[in-house]
């Protein structure tokens, strides 16, 4: 399992760089990796306002359907369209080219709330 | 190789045997027809039997082999069932004849409903919803119709993590807001949860039970004097109701809206996406509101009553699936009250004799006994670099339709679980042989994963690309060209 120092994630799987005012969203590589090969990634509309814990998304893989939740509370305001093409780069760079969306934060200080790479580490050590 | 694959242009299964009669034919052929139509493969009458002959035989079906797929139930539909649904005093009838000359169908349908009300202990009943959704959904607008009437605060409905996606789904399309109610360590629902959860915008909990992980909710009574007691109803997704037919009746344990799967429990057939049939049981107080029209016996004759004001409306159009209601009605009357209740008590034998023997290979996901089905894990032979997909794959091998694997979810993400329901049909013997092969499987894994990782190897079609049809989407021989 890979893990991504530089984010912060949440218990639902999902991991946000913060760069500048804009949060950086995707899924983590171990849950990429427990849903096995991804053959899909659900529409994401620009512009659309999420609270922290709302849907983002929905993923499809060969084992199952999974709702992706924003960890972070703001607007969306680029959707990465490659992914959307090629589903495959969410197993095959979680962290990197494999990000759903961006989302300008409206409040900040919830990212402190989020899980460190250590804590996220030792919460899904099995 | 597909039909359009053989096709060559201008072969055709058909010939006239006097020219006249073709020019006759394509004189009859309305101009709005669509010329020069390509589509269509053209075959001789020979090519297209022998296609046909030839995929009948690498099918697999319950007929063939044993077939354990949880959740999605195959259960062997007696024959005479098939032979009595053909009749033709059954199939040559149609719904838009008069209701004085279908009675014969009309007092079967009159039967059936008794017989689900005795077996249910709900007071009315519709057969019109063609499927165990389309049951959840007939079921939902009863409730909300009713709350409309009598309580339009309750706009909330109550559904169990473990619950199968069709329940929020469905709740959802009745115009209620889902809320999910978290399951307790045994696998039931999570009693101070529900106690939380339910207030006065609460219409209703949807409750399957056995539910998805094969487990009866113990606390069943106690969530019916809660979820009442503050004004609720009780929806039962009836699913899973082959573990409980002919012993509990889901009206005694206060379920008020019930829906059946005749197409699983009643031994109907299944899969292929249909014909299902999911009647749709009330008590007393919510019959006023069934879909119409309702059969119902007027001077000794049945007829066909749409005279309901607060109806929600019809559900299908005409009588339902009448063919499968029929094979459902057949199957009732030929085992009979303590027919049925063995057969329950046979599927919960069979499941937790398959739990027991397999446990030590695959342990099960609740340390309990369960009732018509069983979860088991694969946890563990990661570190042999094989996966439960590569298990499922080299039951193949073994000549057995795999079990459903990587369902139910336990959220956020896809374990390595798989469901196996014997049904009751099994004998000792065949679920035996299947342990067996599972139990070698186990061995295999260890001592050459290799044989796991490329099975299965004794099937017409050996490993297929598992993502290669969702990542390239064609859906129609249109759009086949191009591809890979």
């Amino acid at each position: 399992m890979k893990i991504q120092e530089d984010a912060r994630y949440a218990k639902s799987d999902e991991w946000v760089r913060v760069e500048g005012q804009v949060a950086v969203v995707g899924i983590s590589d171990y849950a990429q990796e427990k849903l096995g090969d991804i053959v899909f990634v659900g529409d994401i509309a620009v512009g659309s306002e999420l609270k922290a814990g709302d849907l983002l998304t929905s993923v499809e893989s060969v084992k199952a359907a999974s709702d992706i939740y924003s960890p972070v509370s703001g607007k969306v305001v680029e959707v990465n369209s490659e992914v959307v093409a090629k589903p495959e780069l969410v197993n095959s760079d979680a962290f990197g080219a494999g990000w759903l969306a961006k989302i300008e934060l409206s409040n900040p200080a919830e990212v402190n709330s989020l899980m460190s790479a250590a804590e996220y580490a030792e919460y899904r050590k099995d | 190789m597909t039909l359009y694959d053989k096709s060559v242009a201008g072969r055709c299964a058909f010939s006239f045997s006097f020219e006249e009669d073709e020019a006759r034919a394509e004189s009859c052929i309305p101009d709005y027809a669509r010329a020069g139509v390509k589509s269509l493969p053209e075959v001789s009458e020979l090519d297209l039997v022998r296609h046909f002959t030839n995929l009948a035989t690498v099918n697999y079906g319950v007929d063939t082999g044993f077939y354990p797929l949880g959740s999605c139930t195959m259960k062997y539909n007696p024959k005479i069932n098939e032979r009595l649904a053909a009749d033709p005093r059954l199939t040559m009838r149609h719904p838009l004849d008069d209701v004085s000359e279908n009675q014969g169908v009309l007092q079967m349908e009159y039967e059936l409903k008794e017989s689900l009300e005795e077996i249910t202990g709900m007071d009315d009943f519709t057969l019109q919803p063609a499927c165990g959704a389309h049951g959840e959904l007939t079921g939902m607008l009863i409730i909300h119709a009713y709350m409309r009437d009598h309580d339009p605060r309750r706009t909330r409905v109550l559904i169990p993590d473990s619950a199968h996606g069709t329940n929020p789904a469905s709740a959802s399309m009745a115009g209620f807001q889902v809320v999910t109610v978290p399951s307790d360590e045994r696998g039931g629902v999570d009693m101070e949860a529900l106690d939380h959860l339910m207030d006065d915008t609460v219409a209703a909990i949807m409750l399957t039970n056995p539910n998805t992980v094969g487990l009866f909710d113990e606390n069943i009574t106690r969530i019916s004097e809660l979820v009442h007691a503050r004004g609720g109803l009780l929806y039962y997704d009836g699913a899973n109701l082959n573990a409980l037919m002919g012993l509990i009746r889901p009206g005694d344990l206060g379920f008020d809206v019930v829906h059946l799967n005749l197409h699983k429990t009643f031994s109907t057939p299944h899969g292929g996406g249909g014909p299902g049939a999911a009647p749709v049981g009330v008590k007393q107080f919510l019959a006023e509101y069934l879909p119409v029209p309702i059969v119902v016996q007027r001077d000794g004759q049945y007829a066909l009553d749409s005279d309901r004001p607060r109806s929600i409306g019809r559900m299908s159009a005409f009588y339902g699936n009448t063919g499968v209601l029929a094979r459902a009605f057949v199957y009732i009357r030929m085992m009979g009250r303590d027919g049925l209740a063995a057969a329950s008590r046979a599927a919960v034998i069979n499941a937790n004799y398959v739990k027991k023997l397999l446990a030590p290979y695959y342990p099960p996901a609740y340390d309990r006994p369960v009732m018509h089905e069983t979860v088991l894990s694969a946890k563990g032979y990661d570190k042999y670099g094989v996966s439960l997909l590569d298990i499922a794959k080299r039951l193949m091998d073994y000549g057995y339709h795999p079990p459903t694997i990587y369902f139910p979810h336990f959220p956020p993400h896809a374990e390595e679980v798989m469901m196996i329901e014997p049904t009751e049909s099994e004998s000792r013997e065949t679920l035996d042989a299947f342990c067996d092969a599972l139990i070698r499987i186990s061995k295999e894994a260890q001592e050459q994963p290799d044989l796991l990782l490329s099975a299965p190897h004794n099937t017409v079609v050996t490993r297929v690309n598992e993502t290669y049809a969702a990542r390239h989407l064609v859906t129609s021989q249109r759009d086949k060209k191009g591809i890979g």
